[in-house]
């Protein structure tokens, strides 16, 4: 098997828009603005943090089949922008085979809210532009069209986990040729839909929005060299009392940690870390529950933090909504520990 | 671990062993094979939901059979299934049964729809607007409404436990599911996989397709020179995937083996393929090249010849760009002309059908089929035949520009 690197990050958050937004926030360690969003029918508003605009409209957005495309595509490209850097221009030239994968659980649902809600109105006038706007490959198919991209790309639905393995995934395409390079996308919207269907499942849970990206490749690359040192197994957690055992059976596939290493986590008290011996970061907390987007954020958080000599491992923790316990695992290269915890 | 997986020191060779499928033709491998063999059509009026309003008011829908095959779902989890969920699980269960497996170790679902259990989504919108103050049962519509609920159903009615990867890539999910699934037994990242698609007939889909215009009053035809659109369908099926080896071992049946996979992204328009075919063409050539074969050595293809005439003329060109002076004589249909467009379901049902074609030596004809569209320069099968055919080759395009190429062999 090929050794995976990092060689980019990219954020779109309700920190802004932008790696060094998110880590300011992050550092800042305070909960973030909420703003509100009607619900129609309810006098109480739903609470949500969304995206501030960007400083300068980015260039992308001038591109035919942005123009159209709903908030999630909009996330997920400047993301992936961001991680790619000056390849973009190398994938255009076709001098790269990038193989793109998107995470989301909810996708393009402001677009499907809104046809639908044509639908019931009147279906014979309901829009055509919208309708392809729905399906849960828009953001990797604007993204493939902006870069000229032909190569493979999948766009997985699931829960929060589902981004980690989404880097498996993308592994294995460098590994058998597929790709020369991945990039890896978690993306969400806002809508009222999304903010109402998890209040019903937790009324503390602020909803949120955005992308997260991490562009990977199998060649170190010079500078600030981040690996991709492991992904455990998928455990299931689709019920409540399944949770922290699936959370233990994960923990111990990875290396039992060091004061010097960091974890970034879904949550702040799983019992499954509760002996973790280094910093423990919660991006979560701090920006709103992003599902997919947030998974990203964690991995981008955590190999910033290796890139910015502030630990020399990550690890990334995430017991998701409705499916899986899940971690991967971040080095700095040259302190790669294959220490493996011991079964309990 | 997902990853770094174990190194192999060859790819597998991957085979197989289980096979389940429901499509309007009815549920089962045996009621399918004599519907794609004789030519069969299966559409009849929508029922599921009002379609007064709309130019087309037909579908390949499912009588849903009343009974679940046994499983080990609660009494209340089986009361909370509904219709996308119902239909992976009967398809699920038949390729279990078949592959003889034993719910023992992980395994790996790997599935593909376009809108998982999308009937929930647009009752919960539904009860959110007219009735704003109501949340009865909405927290229940949201937990199954989510994709990946029906494979927590699907894996907790054979009682098995491992990772599951829900591929949504619009139309040709179901085949790519296939594809990633062959990878990761392939490359040793898994012993064995359940893989497949599925999608259940929905408003918001129907009238999606309606308002583009895509779809056709009247039965569809692909390849017709007088097509006019797309005809839905609903569906799932479910294959049970492991190395020719472990198979061999246990004495398994083998009903076919996965010798290639090619995917692409075409870049021309969300929702409308290059009018060449490009995409399309590199995915039907990177399968032949990871499957080791030529298109001398395809003796059929299963288009996925929707009957828009943007599609069949891209997958037309597509076809004859990679078939060469093969064309002439290469036999291709597409069974959508039976059962519709099952999307998400799309590739995984055609995928069953092109392993019947190879195990019962003959090709799926479209009888609905009334004048062959002239820049067709190969043999559309037109009425129930017999062959000798030793591999095909199955197309799925999708919206998005998500293009899937899979070609199987005959075992015996």
């Amino acid at each position: 098997m090929s050794r995976v690197f990092v060689h980019g990050l990219g954020a779109v958050s309700p920190a802004g828009w932008g790696v060094p937004a998110l880590r300011a926030s992050l550092k800042n360690e305070r909960p973030l603005p909420v703003q509100s969003l009607a619900r129609p029918g309810w006098d109480k508003p739903l609470l949500l943090r969304i995206v501030p605009p960007p400083p300068l409209r980015p260039a992308f957005l001038a591109h035919p089949r942005l123009r159209r495309a709903s908030p999630i595509t909009h996330y997920a490209v400047g993301a992936a922008l961001e991680a790619l850097g000056q390849d973009a221009d190398l994938i255009r030239s076709g001098g790269l085979r990038l193989g793109i994968v998107t995470c989301t659980l909810t996708g393009g649902i402001s677009y499907s809210r809104r046809f639908y809600e044509e639908v019931l109105q009147n279906p014979a006038t309901a829009s055509p532009m919208i309708f392809p706007e729905t399906v849960f490959n828009s953001s990797a198919s604007h993204l493939a069209a902006y870069l000229g991209s032909s190569a493979i790309s999948y766009s997985l639905v699931g829960d929060a986990g589902t981004y980690l393995q989404s880097l498996a995934v993308a592994a294995g395409w460098l590994d058998t040729g597929l790709a020369d390079a991945c990039v890896v996308i978690g993306a969400e919207e806002p809508d009222w839909t999304a903010a109402d269907a998890l209040r019903l499942f937790d009324r503390r849970a602020v909803h949120a929005s955005g992308a997260g990206a991490l562009y990977l490749k199998t060649l170190r690359p010079a500078a600030a060299p981040v690996e991709l040192a492991a992904v455990t197994d998928s455990f299931a957690a689709t019920r409540a009392p399944h949770r922290n055992e699936a959370a233990r059976k994960m923990r111990a596939q990875l290396p039992v940690g060091a004061p010097d290493e960091l974890l970034c986590a879904s949550e702040c008290d799983n019992p499954a870390w509760n002996d973790w011996p280094g910093e423990l970061l919660t991006p979560m907390e701090i920006l709103g529950e992003a599902f997919a987007a947030a998974a990203a954020w964690q991995c981008v958080a955590g190999c910033d933090a290796i890139q910015q000599s502030r630990c020399l491992a990550a690890n990334v923790s995430i017991t998701g909504q409705s499916l899986q316990a899940i971690a991967a695992r971040f080095v700095h290269p040259n302190s790669l520990k294959t220490q493996t915890r011991t079964q309990p | 671990m997902l990853f770094p997986p174990p190194k192999l020191p060859q790819p597998r060779r991957i085979v197989v062993t289980g096979a389940g499928i429901i499509t309007a033709f009815g549920a089962g491998w045996k009621i399918n094979a004599e519907g794609f063999r004789s030519g069969r059509t299966a559409f009849r009026p929508v029922t599921l939901f009002d379609v007064s309003r709309q130019r087309c008011k037909i579908a390949a829908e499912i009588d849903l059979p009343a009974d679940l095959p046994p499983n080990r779902l609660s009494r209340g989890d089986l009361r909370r299934l509904r219709r996308a969920s119902r239909l992976l699980l009967l398809a699920g269960a038949e390729a279990w049964n078949q592959s003889g497996w034993t719910p023992d170790g992980r395994l790996p679902l790997v599935l593909g729809t376009t809108s998982g259990e999308m009937c929930l989504g647009q009752e919960y919108l539904r009860q959110a607007l007219q009735t704003p103050l109501d949340f009865k049962r909405q927290a229940e519509r949201v937990t199954h409404y989510l994709v990946q609920q029906q494979g927590i159903n699907l894996a907790n009615a054979l009682g098995v436990e491992g990772e599951l990867i829900t591929i949504s890539n619009a139309c040709a999910s179901g085949a790519n599911a296939i594809g990633h699934a062959w990878q990761l037994v392939r490359q040793g990242r898994a012993e064995r996989v359940l893989t497949g698609g599925y999608d259940a007939l929905c408003h918001l889909t129907f009238a999606g397709f309606d308002t583009l215009q895509a779809l056709s009053p009247t039965p569809c035809r692909p390849f017709d020179a007088g097509r006019d659109g797309l005809t839905l369908g609903e569906g799932a099926a479910v294959l049970a995937l492991e190395d020719l080896s472990s198979a061999q071992r246990r004495g398994a049946e083998i009903l076919g083996e996965i010798l290639g996979y090619g995917a692409t992204t075409d870049t021309h328009h969300l929702a409308q393929p290059h009018p060449e075919g490009s995409a399309a063409l590199a995915a039907m050539r990177a399968a032949c090249a990871s499957a080791g074969v030529t298109p001398e050595q395809i003796d059929y293809v299963n288009a996925h010849g929707t009957a828009t005439p943007q599609n069949d003329s891209a997958e037309t060109a597509a076809i004859q760009a990679w078939a060469g002076a093969r064309a002439a004589t290469l036999p291709v249909s597409s069974t959508k002309a039976g059962i519709g467009h099952l999307l998400g379901a799309a590739g995984a049902v055609e995928a069953v059908a092109s392993l019947m074609a190879l195990r019962g030596q003959w090709l799926p004809p479209e009888t609905s089929l009334q004048i062959p569209d002239p820049v067709c320069r190969f043999q559309i099968v037109r009425q129930p035949v017999d062959a000798k055919i030793q591999t095909a080759l199955s197309n799925s395009f999708g919206f998005g520009g998500a293009n899937a190429t899979l070609i199987f062999r005959r075992c015996l």
